[in-house]
């Protein structure tokens, strides 16, 4: 039994999602006075809070991409302690979406309400594996809320990506994926795979390659692109930001085949928006599937929907006698899915 | 199946030539027989059976999906067999995923009652991209970028057969091509054929740029009329004969009255026309004969076929495709003059001092109703495929009108999400005396991918209606249309219809109520 409307205390406004006991905001689109924040993707961490409060590998990732503008006091909190602000009693469950990601649990007055940010279900070498708790109010992404997305066992795809490599020994195999996160999975997944050849990066992987390593995930002997002589690296494996796969920078490799690592891989017509060759379905997201086992899981009463194919999702769920509604939060899945491919920034 | 499915996965979105003889070729040295066989039939168009229609899918699909689901996936897919290949609900190890063999061999053999169990337990055995190739394989098309010649191209790469032996036995092998296979793999000889009605594949021309005329020399061609028809092959020997179309598909029962003729020995290359008393029929004639498997008498009476013969590539036993384009001319008049076949008779070659003259010639195309002019290198062999260089055609020009956009659909595969086909409308008078646009035709090619996005945005800008997948503009863009003839329709509102219409030029400066009107296209209604 609920002793309170969840939406009497956690409510939607112009700069996000706001916790009015407890005077935070949860991943908020604009500056605030305090922000809690639930992972470091860009979207959902903005610079130019004053106080927040966050995981300490979310903190480290925010320090070294916005340095001192990350926020004037950072406050870490590990995953399982508990904080109390103006009454409201604040913990991180792991989300399993990038290194440091994490659901934020909030309890004011009986009343316990999950804000899971962005999340997938399946372990990923590179990051905690997501925990379902049971919750009044289950606040989902919906990404690739569309039955049609079912994203292929990671082996799989690290197959197909190998396949090519051995297959076309002139040319580089040039993978797109997003700097934090994606890029550091699709290397986890290649040494696991038992790949131990040197990975040539692009620079702008490097910075969050090291903060990985200084944190403790083994991502085994990474090369700058940089000034590597082009004959050198065909046959490589190379990675490198999305927006660089058909950059001019990418004219220093030897006839590269693109591969782009994406959970929007897995339709056709966007694959091939993207200009990918080899598309890898590999994502950061919940699948269809998880998003509907994580539904039962929490076996929440009441579910709002944030981002994505929201209406699928609210359909589904109504369908199982779930109170769902669609949240409509401003900076987070803008842009409309039919009309033009999602930008990298916010969506891998 | 799982390997050929990842094969077409490739393909599907490899662009480049090398790489996806790479993939094809690297497939047929690893796939077990008969399953490389039935790929190489499917990559070439070579599988027989009756495909299944995607009305018996998606009745599949809606007993195990939530339909409301399965419209928004569908929406956002923009491809049916891509939506049920991903949506359809996994069961894991329901069954044994089929070899690409099984499929094939068992669904030739389905009654139509059996085949949609058969493709239910299939979907449930395979996984997302098996369903998918699966289901491209079953629905006809599997559109992976690939023509049957590159295909036996990569099939050369197994062996030391060249290309031309691969084609020349080509029609006279069937799926799974295991004789081919051993062959080509030295396990055994080229496999024997009865040559003499085999399909031999034709030689294509090219299309002239006329830029480079003056460096051709006028005495070295040969002109001839490009008819209006469609190109075929009458292959006759031994008391049979058969007819091919250009791509070797056998379309001999369609034309018992042509066929009757064919009583000789000997391989002709020639248009297919409808004629009347030597006079030939507009295209529109010869449309009612086509992709008919059954002709009734009254066909045969109205529509008359007739083959108008421009080359012989083989007399009797003899093959002349190694000798000269003049040479074959030869032999073709004296082969023609002995025989005397009813129905048929030869192109003629028409005689021109220079280039200038053969260009005045052409511009009487239009007003005889032929498509243009043939040009043929006179020392030329007959070479199977499209070589550079021998011959050219050289089409009459397009027609043009400026039409006003009317209606953006979105396109499919690569463009289900740009608006890009487009209905273009011609003015005309209203009812109550005012000016209103009639459509007169659809196009969906001709621009440029930048000048794709630049329409895309002005119809989302310009929308004032939608139908689905459809919008409706307001007149704003108007439309230069190039398109090669118009006839009379009554199945079109306009009462006309295009002939290959293409979007010839986007007029972003002219104003819309300066666009063309349907009396200035009715003009152009020949005969």
């Amino acid at each position: 039994m609920v002793s309170v409307k969840p939406e009497s205390w956690l409510k939607v406004t112009e700069r996000g999602l706001y916790c009015e006991p407890g005077d935070f905001y949860v991943d908020p689109h604009r500056p605030v006075e305090r922000a809690v924040v639930t992972h470091g993707h860009a979207d959902h961490a903005r610079p130019g809070n004053r106080a927040v409060l966050a995981t300490p590998e979310t903190l480290a990732i925010m320090k070294s991409r916005y340095a001192n503008k990350a926020g004037d006091a950072l406050e870490p909190l590990a995953y399982g302690e508990i904080r109390d602000i103006g009454g409201v009693k604040l913990s991180f469950l792991p989300a399993g979406h990038v290194l440091g990601s994490a659901q934020a649990v909030l309890e004011w007055r009986g009343c316990r309400i999950i804000v899971s940010g962005d999340y997938k279900r399946r372990s990923d070498p590179t990051c905690a594996l997501f925990e379902p708790r049971p919750c009044d109010v289950f606040i989902t992404e919906a990404t690739f809320g569309l039955p049609v997305f079912r994203h292929p066992p990671d082996e799989d795809e690290i197959a197909k990506l190998l396949t090519a490599q051995r297959q076309f020994p002139e040319r580089s195999i040039l993978v797109g994926a997003y700097s934090l996160g994606k890029a550091q999975r699709v290397i986890a997944l290649l040494r696991n795979a038992g790949y131990e050849r040197p990975l040539y990066i692009h620079g702008a992987l490097q910075g969050l390659c090291d903060l990985y390593r200084d944190l403790g995930v083994d991502l085994g002997l990474l090369k700058p692109v940089g000034d590597t002589p082009k004959a050198e690296m065909a046959g490589e494996i190379v990675l490198a930001p999305p927006s660089s796969l058909n950059d001019r920078w990418s004219r220093r490799l030897p006839d590269p085949l693109t591969a782009m690592a994406s959970g929007w891989m897995r339709v056709r017509a966007r694959a091939k928006q993207r200009g990918a060759e080899l598309p890898l379905i590999l994502s950061d997201h919940a699948d269809w599937d998880e998003l509907v086992q994580t539904l039962e899981d929490v076996a929440a009463p009441e579910v709002w929907v944030t981002h994505g194919n929201e209406e699928a999702l609210v359909h589904y769920a109504t369908g199982k006698g779930i109170r769902a509604r669609a949240l409509a939060l401003i900076g987070r899945g803008e842009e409309e899915q039919e009309e033009a491919p999602p930008s990298e920034e916010t969506k891998t | 199946m799982r390997v050929f499915a990842e094969l077409l996965d490739r393909l599907s979105y490899t662009p480049g030539r090398n790489a996806k003889l790479t993939l094809m070729a690297d497939y047929f040295r690893a796939a077990p027989d008969p399953d490389r066989g039935y790929a190489l039939a499917a990559l070439t168009g070579r599988l027989d059976f009756a495909t299944a229609k995607p009305a018996m899918i998606r009745g599949l699909v809606e007993q195990r999906v939530d339909p409301v689901l399965y419209g928004w996936s569908y929406d956002f897919v923009g491809d049916m067999a891509e939506t049920v290949a991903l949506i359809w609900p996994e069961r894991p190890g329901a069954n044994r995923p089929p070899e690409l063999a099984e499929v094939v061999e068992r669904l030739s053999t389905a009654s139509r009652s059996d085949s949609p169990r058969l493709v239910e337990g299939w979907l449930d055995a395979l996984d997302a991209n098996g369903r998918w190739a699966f289901l491209k394989l079953i629905t006809g098309g599997l559109r992976v970028g690939v023509s049957a010649r590159l295909a036996k191209t990569a099939l050369a790469q197994l062996g030391d057969a060249g290309l031309e032996e691969i084609e020349e036995i080509w029609h006279g092998v069937t799926p799974p091509f295991t004789e081919v296979f051993a062959w080509l793999e030295g396990r055994a000889a080229a496999p024997a054929i009865d040559l003499r009605r085999a399909f031999r594949p034709l030689m294509l021309a090219n299309p002239l740029d006329e830029a480079e005329l003056e460096n051709f020399d006028p005495a070295a061609y040969r002109a001839e009329w490009k008819w209006d028809g469609i190109r075929v092959q009458l292959a006759a020997g031994g008391g049979e004969a058969r007819l091919f179309s250009r791509s070797g598909d056998e379309i001999t029962q369609a034309f018992p009255d042509l066929m009757g003729s064919a009583d000789f020995d000997a391989v002709l290359d020639g248009e297919l026309l409808v004629a009347r008393d030597g006079e030939i029929a507009p295209f529109n004639d010869l449309q009612q004969r086509l992709n008919r498997k059954r002709v009734t008498a009254k066909m045969l009476q109205d529509f008359p076929a007739h083959l108008r013969v421009y080359d012989i590539l083989f007399d009797g036993d003899e093959d002349l495709r190694a000798q000269s384009f003049d040479a074959r001319r030869l032999r073709l008049e004296a082969w023609y003059a002995a025989v005397q076949p009813a129905r048929i008779d030869l192109s003629p070659l028409l005689g021109f001092g220079g280039w200038d003259d053969l260009a005045s010639l052409r511009e009487t195309a239009r007003a005889r109703s032929i498509e243009g002019l043939m040009l043929k290198l006179g020392d030329s062999p007959y070479v199977a495929g499209r070589p550079k260089g021998p011959w050219f055609k050289w089409k009459r020009d397009a027609l043009t009108l400026d039409t006003v956009l009317m209606y953006a659909q979105r396109g499919h595969g690569k463009r289900s999400s740009l608006y890009s086909d487009y209905t273009f409308g011609a003015w005309r008078t209203g009812e109550d005396g005012a000016p209103e646009l009639v459509p007169v035709g659809k196009a969906y090619s001709g621009f440029t991918d930048e000048e794709l996005l630049q329409l895309d945005k002005w119809v989302r800008a310009n929308t004032t209606e939608r139908f689905g997948p459809v919008r409706a503009v307001k007149p704003g863009v108007v439309l230069e249309v190039a398109f090669d003839a118009v006839h009379r329709s009554k199945r079109h509102k306009s009462g006309v219809a295009m002939r290959f219409p293409r979007i010839h030029r986007i007029r972003w400066d002219k104003p819309v109520e300066e666009a063309d009107r349907l009396p200035d296209l009715e003009k152009l209604i020949e005969g």
